[in-house]
């Protein structure tokens, strides 16, 4: 009060500069605490507390009724860490993460060196590679479902048109899970090659117009010009295959219930289906907790090491 | 501006009298089969019409939604008023938890003497009705007359395991599929393993495992059940990709014809039509059905049933009106009328006379033979260990494990459930 008045009184020319952006600061502060307060309240709300709960279920053996009373310690995670359908699970979202890494990225790159490039009917083609990612995941399984199907299904129509016996790829123990990356795959690599395109007509004209004034091969230029000049958004197109790998749920859940015998569950189906269906919250929330251990460990780890330079 | 507004909306409320006030009944069910809904909105049309200030909202989910979700509904204050159950240990843990109503002031009197007291008592907990029965059904074969016939099996000869094992080996033989199950949906094998348990072991194996005598349910008839299982599983009789198929897929093939038997409910007569590529299912003449066959030497009977006791739970805080609906739907009218539409066979005391439908008939005469009605194990032993009674089946059936880790697994299950 007595400042204000005595800078009032006082230095009047620069008083009113002074005055204001003591304000704009005090006004920015306000303004980051009335935008934050929403996100953060619904962060705290959405994220933080059921990730806490989940972990403190994680100790009791809770049927989802009530409040949880049996404190178990870490059974759950001793009898999660024995169960034998657990470890297939992991080795089924390692093989996702596998064969996206090793077929998926690989062909939306290749098609996105191809489609970057301006010509006929492009868009046609970049459109047509990138409708499966739009279709929601369990339409997709259905659809699916529908083309693996032995007795009504695509394969029922190819089999019989060859003559042969038919097929029953989801029945089978040893090819479900490939069945259900065949269609991970063919879902998810337009959306990667869309972010190549992205990166790929970012690159400067000119650079690989000396290459070519130089006698680069297509070849050459792809891989010792654009790749390297994409590498940032091959980097982040690899950390989103992994996460969403890590993650997988709709497209089994709709295709195969984890099946047959348990052969195709990913981490997230097992936990749906040996959490949710079976009425046991506190071991489906030990599988969440695991899942959250991995899944923030590899983001950290990732970004530190990977994408540090970004 | 709100408030007159919400003034306006308590005026209306006030001026609309008792008449208007329209009290919900939230009804969750899980039929998908054409008669058995229309039989439904029937009955709920009927009540709204006596009761003018009631309104009965019918809402759906399939079976495997319905048994993910439940849980959740019943926590939030928009839990079901009147909600599907197989009863048995799904229906105490909610009953536990204290979001089932007690009805037993309701119940007693005229509504319990309806009752077969069999039936009833499935509902009773702790001293107490949480819900009624509505329906009382059996699992056997159905069978596929003309397919029998073409084999030349002659299905009075199917009196032991062993009949049905050379039975397969007939069908296989004539190029046919000897039975339509549904390996994905798991709970159609356990139907195996469980009645060849009940067949083996009788009721007293069944009690000893659940009181924790001797090996529970590691004990021998458990592992001879597998072993049984398993000589039929060598056979090969389902038909190709059984373990990708779903319940309705399998009533599809077996009311397609394409398949001589299927081991299910009585419900299977309307699936195996809904389910069929034409939408009418086997003729008449051609659908039979008959008993789960006796294992030689076994300790149970013959006449020993395995089923449901399904039928209607009052969930907690739930209106009057839901309680008065139940009523109405389990009166012996209405059921009754269900039963002479051979839709199920109610629970309930003098409904012979009114069931001509054969199949109707036949449940029901079995039914009031049982000698011992045992509740599906899956619903019985609760959704936990339940469920993995479902695993071993399945996995039993894929020839992915042996008898006695089988009986070990659902053992080690049930142990850990009631440490």
């Amino acid at each position: 009060m007595t400042m204000l008045e005595a800078s009032r009184s006082g230095r009047a020319p620069t008083r009113r500069p002074g005055l204001r952006a003591r304000l704009m600061k005090s006004d920015r502060f306000v303004t980051a605490v009335v935008f934050l307060v929403p996100a953060l309240t619904l962060f705290t709300l959405f994220v933080m507390m059921p990730i806490g709960e989940a972990a403190w279920y994680s100790l009791f053996r809770w049927n989802g009724f009530g409040a949880p009373t049996n404190h178990v310690g870490l059974k759950n995670f001793q009898m999660l860490m024995q169960m034998d359908a657990f470890h297939t699970a992991l080795k089924n979202t390692g093989l996702i993460i596998f064969f996206s890494l090793i077929v998926q990225l690989p062909l939306g790159l290749y098609l996105a060196l191809i489609l970057s490039q301006k010509f006929r009917g492009v868009v046609l083609w970049r459109s047509l590679f990138f409708l499966p990612y739009i279709l929601a995941e369990v339409a997709t399984g259905l659809i699916w479902k529908f083309v693996y199907d032995g007795r009504h299904g695509l394969a029922a129509g190819i089999t019989d048109a060859l003559g042969v016996d038919p097929v029953y790829v989801l029945a089978d123990q040893e090819l479900a899970v490939y069945a259900v990356i065949v269609v991970l795959v063919w879902k998810f690599f337009g959306f990667h090659m869309m972010l190549y395109i992205a990166g790929l007509q970012n690159i400067p004209r000119d650079v690989v117009e000396s290459a070519q004034i130089d006698g680069a091969s297509w070849w050459q230029i792809a891989r010792r010009i654009k790749i390297p000049m994409i590498a940032p958004v091959i980097k982040l197109s690899v950390f989103f295959s992994i996460l969403g790998g890590l993650q997988v749920f709709d497209l089994v859940w709709s295709l195969t219930r984890g099946g047959p015998v348990n052969s195709s569950h990913t981490v997230v189906s097992f936990l749906y289906d040996f959490g949710i269906m079976r009425m046991r919250i506190g071991f489906g929330s030990a599988v969440g907790v695991v899942l959250f251990v991995v899944c923030v460990g590899f983001a950290f780890s990732y970004r530190r090491i990977f994408m540090k330079e970004d | 501006m709100y408030k007159t507004v919400s003034m306006a909306s308590l005026l209306a409320g006030l001026f609309a009298g008792p008449g208007l006030a329209e009290t919900e009944v939230r009804w969750l069910h899980l039929e998908g089969d054409g008669p058995v809904v229309e039989f439904m909105e029937e009955l709920e049309a009927g009540f709204e019409a006596k009761n003018p200030g009631v309104d009965v909202k019918m809402q759906f989910l399939g079976p495997e939604a319905f048994k993910a979700r439940l849980t959740t509904m019943l926590q939030s204050d928009d839990r079901p008023h009147l909600f599907y159950t197989w009863a048995g240990g799904v229906m105490r843990a909610q009953a536990d938890a204290g979001f089932l109503k007690d009805i037993t002031a309701d119940v007693e009197g005229a509504w319990k003497d309806s009752f077969s007291p069999g039936a009833l008592s499935a509902y009773e907990y702790n001293g107490a009705y949480y819900g009624v029965p509505q329906e009382i059904n059996q699992v056997g074969f159905w069978y596929n007359r003309r397919l029998f016939d073409e084999a030349g099996v002659d299905p009075e000869s199917i009196k032991t395991w062993d009949d049905l094992l050379a039975a397969v080996a007939r069908f296989k033989e004539a190029g046919i599929t000897p039975i339509a199950t549904g390996g994905a949906d798991k709970w159609p094998l356990h139907f195996y393993w469980t009645h060849l348990a009940g067949r083996i072991g009788g009721k007293e194996a069944f009690d000893a495992a659940l009181a924790g005598e001797g090996d529970g349910f590691a004990a021998a008839p458990f592992v001879a059940a597998g072993e049984r299982f398993v000589e039929l599983v060598t056979l090969e009789p389902f038909q190709d990709g059984f373990l990708a198929a779903g319940h309705s897929d399998a009533a599809g093939v077996f009311g397609d014809g394409q398949a001589a038997m299927q081991l299910q409910g009585s419900w299977n007569r309307f699936s195996q039509v809904s389910n069929s590529a034409n939408g009418k299912g086997l003729p008449e003449d051609e659908l039979a059905w008959m008993p789960f066959p006796m294992v030689e030497g076994g300790a149970g009977n013959a006449t020993d049933t395995l089923g449901g006791i399904n039928g209607w739970l009052v969930g907690a805080g739930a209106p009057q009106e839901a309680v008065d609906f139940l009523r109405f739907i389990t009166s012996p009218e209405n059921q009754r009328e269900a039963a002479a539409r051979g839709l199920h066979v109610p629970p309930m005391k003098g409904m012979s006379d009114v069931i001509e439908d054969p199949f109707s008939k036949q449940f029901a005469e079995k039914l009031a033979a049982s000698t011992y009605h045992q509740i599906f194990w899956d619903q019985d032993l609760g959704p936990s260990v339940g469920r993995v009674v479902n695993d071993v089946s399945t996995e039993l059936a894929a020839g992915s494990t042996t008898p006695e880790q089988a009986a070990q697994t659902i053992q080690d299950a049930w142990s850990f459930e009631n440490m």
